[in-house]
């Protein structure tokens, strides 16, 4: 910031160019990159942008509410000196609806007690991390029987356009709640883009199930401007940091919907003239993407956690698309809605071969969910991937000309979708009843076919053993 | 002083240069004529570390290994009159650093949880004292490479304090046995010329340079890492290159974390470059757990970290793959064998198409930069079994995981770094999929050593390796073709002889090539356990050939007790002992033979099939 001390305002009037979403601001003295801008215009609100780049002839500054009116003679730009910064403190942020750069939406004050944040945050210094491992109930068997959801985890949704994503986030939100109590639970919701009916009907649901005063709201819906969502899940975060690293809470962020964000991403990137990577998108995606995701996690030394659930919608349903692609090397892990499954009324329609959570394994087992849990979801998992086999070949030889082992193989595949994955929109079940309901749907099968069970398990779980296995495993060896 | 950056010298005042543009983490600055290429300079009031990446009439080019926001033009730039280096010395061995060698658990205790620019220290712990004791005396004659003294790095690691490469000399001075830090003089080397080396415990070097060695050898050995498909099937040799690319949630991580865990080098090499920061945190807390089991101690005690991840600067992430790779060849240097792990190499090359495209460099495949191809040629080639400066053996072995955008092998970094490696582990999302782990594509992969290690697996293991290998890969190989049909018919309307491959495949496919990482028993198959299993899986299928010539019907052989033994294997024994896998082998005899002779009784009319009786 050369020798400008912080916070010191400098004042441009006149633009050189404005392109799409950008200005250029001739001959600016003593400005730094990535600072926070204001846009003055005659007769109307103040603008926001910040700086892209800066060099000695020109400022590159993006702006946030669009440069739609703006004039190149007598617009002012002022470089405020400090990164996009908000305020946040508990009693001003809960409770609260903001727009997508943090200012109030519901006629409240705007915040100003508490403490100034930069909202890109710091990285975390991974020592300072403690490895996510306490599991939290969902209530819906196909996440936490087969993909568990762990505190401090980022589990997106990858979802297609129609499909039930916003149901099953906002299904997730009432009944995760129910573990922590009232008041060391949060929920940052921020909209990117998204339409006013399902920011409404978010809204609703949080109000119907009592959590309303735990929630914040960033917005930035369709019709705002949509550069403006590059700053919302940040604000967002920034005040999801807060709750949880310094008040201790456990903050879930819900962040929807993570592809108008990218698509916001390349709009400015196009603009630039940069030179595009995948589909048009910044080589940098991928980099941008885990400065937003990488901001989950717990602490060892703090009491809070920040899960998050962004959503996103796969262009085409298409999951090798760069959006989904990068988000699921950042994240850990994945829900992936299923067209298909939906089509079958099956709800919610998570299709669990694709999915997976990867901090599962740590999260499960003998005292945190039950001893059985890893290798019952192993064994589900591996039969119903050989059912949509033994689907495939019915489709073609026909039901009747199949094996008699495939045979229960697809009444099993008939079964686990309609009765574990589908449940009712207010269905709560319990982890024992999901596991419970897993190993009835594995006893369909001969238990040669169980391999992935340990016998003794069987036993206890699922039904008793008959003929040659109870010969063979005497107690010791179970052991 | 633990607190003060690692370059302390005085910054130059007379000739400054100053910043002309800014963007994101590359910025320009003038005169170029201060700088030369690819000298390390600090930026600003703060200090951020740069490296200098071109040099172009009056500008020259910085990439920041910080965050630059609020970094414009005019702020100065120093440059400090050395390339990027690490330093080499003891107390690397258990600690964790990002991708500049900044020691992340000094920098968590100094300022806390997060990251934040310009707080640096010292990558090594000036404080400690370590017991050394020197192995040579005044008055001989030494060059690089050769080992001055000893001391005890960790409860597994001798370190071996080494004269730097570039020294050669007369040993003027050595210290006695005793406690020394890094920063005390422990001797004295006086050249040919004349002029005199002071040598510490520690010394620097460039990281994009190669550390020189003596003579590089032809890899036989292999590098046993416990994992069975990769042992037996696709086996990586002690100074080899191996790839592991597959889409996310394939199980790279897990299959790296696998080979940190349980491979027999005597140093591993952790590179985690832009991946997940929980990772990372994973890592970290199990390895002080786990126990080596040649050694007995913990893993932590033979490892070295470095995390920069995805939310960390990305520049340091192009330098983080350097980093390790010179601590790599340093360990090396001391005769070790060195197993180095890089997750993700896809990562490194998207940093480095983000600092090409905001150079505004003509793009080549994808936006990759042109040199994308030798870059990862000449990373790989520090790989390698080699004799050292100091006429021991040591090597280093790369494991690169690629994430391939999509699961798609065709994209450049997976083609070019399939050019460069001799093992390639593909990893397969349908397996993964059906929780198939390791789910390595046995079609897909090779390994270009199985015929280099195989004198190895004779001598120390069994005679009759390579054969029992190849025989399963048959197996394996004609079963996918008769997968096909499979798919379209049904297991069913195979005839008995093709069922049993069918058969044999699946059992080498659950019972050998499918392997828990979180089963006590199961997440490490040595290589005894691992010829027995397989040998017995290849005898049970041998004779079911017998069943199907004698015209019994498959299903039956495979209702046999012993079967339900032979799945129990990998998960009950650790194999040190063959005896229990001969029991099994004497079972699969037995049942055989008495299904054999009921059908041949019932043959003549004594029995019937159906009910054995």
């Amino acid at each position: 910031m050369g020798n400008r001390s912080k916070g010191s305002v400098l004042e441009y009037i006149g633009l050189e160019r404005i392109n799409g979403p950008l200005l250029v601001v001739q001959g600016v003295k003593g400005a730094g990159f990535d600072e926070q801008v204001e846009i003055v215009v005659p007769n109307d609100q103040p603008r926001h942008g910040r700086v892209l780049s800066i060099s000695d002839e020109v400022a590159v500054i993006e702006v946030f509410e669009g440069t739609s009116g703006l004039n190149q003679a007598s617009t002012r730009v002022r470089f405020l000196g400090r990164p996009f910064e908000i305020v946040v403190s508990r009693e001003e942020v809960l409770g609260r609806v903001f727009d997508g750069l943090g200012q109030p939406l519901d006629g409240g004050p705007i915040p100003c007690r508490g403490e100034r944040r930069d909202i890109n945050g710091f990285p975390i210094n991974p020592v300072a991390r403690a490895y996510p491992e306490e599991f939290i109930q969902t209530g819906i068997s196909a996440i936490d029987g087969m993909n568990t959801l762990v505190r401090g985890q980022k589990l997106p949704i990858f979802s297609g356009s129609g499909l039930a994503h916003n149901e099953l986030a906002a299904q997730i939100v009432r009944q995760a709640r129910l573990l922590a109590d009232d008041e060391g639970f949060a929920v940052i919701f921020a909209a990117m883009g998204v339409r006013h009916d399902e920011a409404e009907g978010f809204r609703q649901s949080f109000e119907e199930s009592g959590v309303l005063k735990n929630v914040a709201m960033y917005l930035n819906l369709a019709d705002d401007p949509a550069v403006e969502r590059l700053i919302t899940p940040r604000v967002a975060l920034t005040a999801a940091e807060h709750l949880a690293f310094d008040e201790g809470m456990h903050v879930l962020v819900i962040l929807t919907d993570m592809t108008n964000y990218c698509e916001a991403l390349r709009e400015v990137a196009t603009s630039k003239g940069e030179v595009p990577s995948r589909k048009g998108y910044p080589g940098y995606l991928y980099s941008d993407l885990a400065s937003i995701y990488e901001r989950a996690g717990r602490l060892q030394d703090r009491a809070g956690s920040v899960p998050q659930i962004p959503i996103l919608t796969m262009p085409d349903d298409d999951i090798t698309h760069p959006i989904p692609d990068l988000t699921g090397y950042i994240t850990e892990g994945q829900i992936v809605l299923d067209r298909s499954l939906a089509g079958k009324s099956v709800y919610p329609p998570i299709n669990v071969l694709p999915s997976l959570s990867r901090l599962m394994s740590d999260g499960i087992g003998a005292g945190r969910t039950r001893e059985d849990h890893q290798n019952i979801a192993n064994q589900l998992y591996a039969a119903y991937s050989r059912a949509r086999e033994a689907q495939r070949l019915a489709s073609i030889v026909g039901e009747e000309d199949i094996s008699a082992t495939d045979k229960l193989y697809l009444r099993l595949a008939k079964e686990f979708e309609q009765r574990f994955l589908g449940q009712g929109r207010d269905e709560n079940r319990t982890i024992r009843e999901t596991l419970d309901l897993a190993w009835e749907l594995v006893m369909l099968l001969p238990e040669q076919e169980l391999s992935r069970l340990k016998p003794a398990d069987i036993d206890k779980y699922g039904r008793k053993p008959t003929g040659w296995g109870e010969q063979t495993f005497s107690e010791k060896e179970r052991e | 002083m633990n607190d003060l950056p690692p370059i302390t010298q005085p910054l130059p005042t007379k000739h400054q240069a100053v910043i002309s543009m800014v963007s994101g983490p590359v910025l320009k600055a003038r005169p170029a004529s201060l700088f030369s290429m690819n000298e390390l300079v600090e930026v600003g009031e703060e200090r951020l570390v740069g490296e200098v990446i071109s040099l172009d009439g009056e500008l020259a080019t910085i990439q920041v290994y910080e965050n630059t926001s609020g970094i414009g033009p005019g702020t100065p730039v120093h440059g400090l009159g050395l390339p990027l280096y690490v330093e080499l010395g003891p107390g690397l061995i258990g600690t964790i650093f990002d991708g500049i060698q900044r020691p992340l658990q000094y920098l968590h205790q100094q300022w806390g949880d997060f990251i934040h620019r310009g707080r640096i220290g010292a990558p090594l712990d000036r404080e400690r004292l370590w017991g050394f004791s020197p192995l040579l005396s005044t008055g001989e004659q030494v060059a690089g490479g050769d080992i001055l003294g000893e001391l005890t790095e960790s409860e597994i690691v001798t370190h071996r304090v080494l004269v730097p490469p570039e020294v050669k000399g007369t040993l003027e001075r050595i210290v006695p046995p005793g406690n020394y830090t890094l920063d005390d003089l422990i001797a004295r080397v006086r050249t040919s010329a004349g002029n005199s080396h002071d040598l510490k415990l520690f010394h620097r070097w460039p990281v994009r340079k190669i550390r020189p060695c003596r003579k590089r050898l032809i890899p036989a050995e292999p590098l046993i890492t416990g994992q069975r498909v990769i042992d037996t099937f696709f086996p990586l040799a002690k100074g080899g290159t191996a790839a592991i690319p597959g889409g996310f949630g394939t199980g790279k991580t897990i299959t790296q974390h696998q080979l940190t865990k349980w491979t027999d080098a005597d140093i591993i090499v952790y590179i985690g470059c832009g991946e997940r920061g929980n990772e990372m945190t994973g890592v970290l807390t199990d390895l002080p757990q786990l126990i080596d089991p040649r050694s007995g101690h913990p893993l932590i005690e033979r490892t070295i970290l470095i995390a920069n991840t995805s939310d960390m600067p990305v520049a340091a992430r192009e330098a983080s793959i350097y980093t390790g790779i010179t601590i790599a060849e340093y360990y090396r240097d001391m005769g070790y064998d060195v197993a180095l792990m890089a997750d993700s190499t896809s990562r490194w090359a998207e940093a480095l198409r983000e600092i090409s495209g905001r150079l505004e460099e003509m793009p080549a495949e994808e936006g990759f930069p042109a040199y994308l191809a030798s870059r990862l040629a000449a990373f790989y080639e520090r790989a390698g079994q080699v004799i050292t400066l100091g006429n021991s053996k040591g090597s280093v072995t790369l494991i690169g995981a690629v994430s391939p955008p999509g699961g798609d092998f065709s994209e450049p970094v997976t083609m070019h770094t399939k050019r460069f490696v001799q093992c390639f582990w593909a990893l397969d999302k349908e397996m993964a999929s059906a929780r198939y782990f390791p789910a390595i594509n046995y079609l897909q992969s090779y390994s270009g050593y199985s015929r280099q290690v195989e004198p190895w697996w004779r001598k120390k293991v069994g005679a009759g390796w390579l054969e029992l290998r190849d025989n399963a890969m048959n197996i394996l190989q004609e079963d996918a073709k008769l997968q096909n049909i499979v798919k379209l018919l049904g297991e069913e309307a195979l005839p008995d002889d093709q069922k049993r491959i069918i058969e044999g495949a699946r059992l080498l496919k659950n019972d050998f090539l499918q392997q828990s990482a979180f089963d006590a028993i199961d997440t490490y198959a040595g290589p005894q356990k691992q010829f027995l299993l397989l040998e017995i899986i290849l005898h049970f299928f041998d004779r079911l050939a017998e069943v199907v010539s004698a015209r019994i019907p498959l299903f039956r052989a495979l209702e046999l007790p012993v079967v339900v033994e032979i799945h129990r294997l990998k998960f009950t024994l650790k194999g040190d002992d063959p005896a229990p896998f001969h029991a099994v082998r004497e079972q699969i005899d037995r049942e055989i033979d008495t299904l054999l002779q009921r059908q041949q009784k019932s043959s003549f009319g004594i029995t019937d099939v159906r009910t054995g009786e």
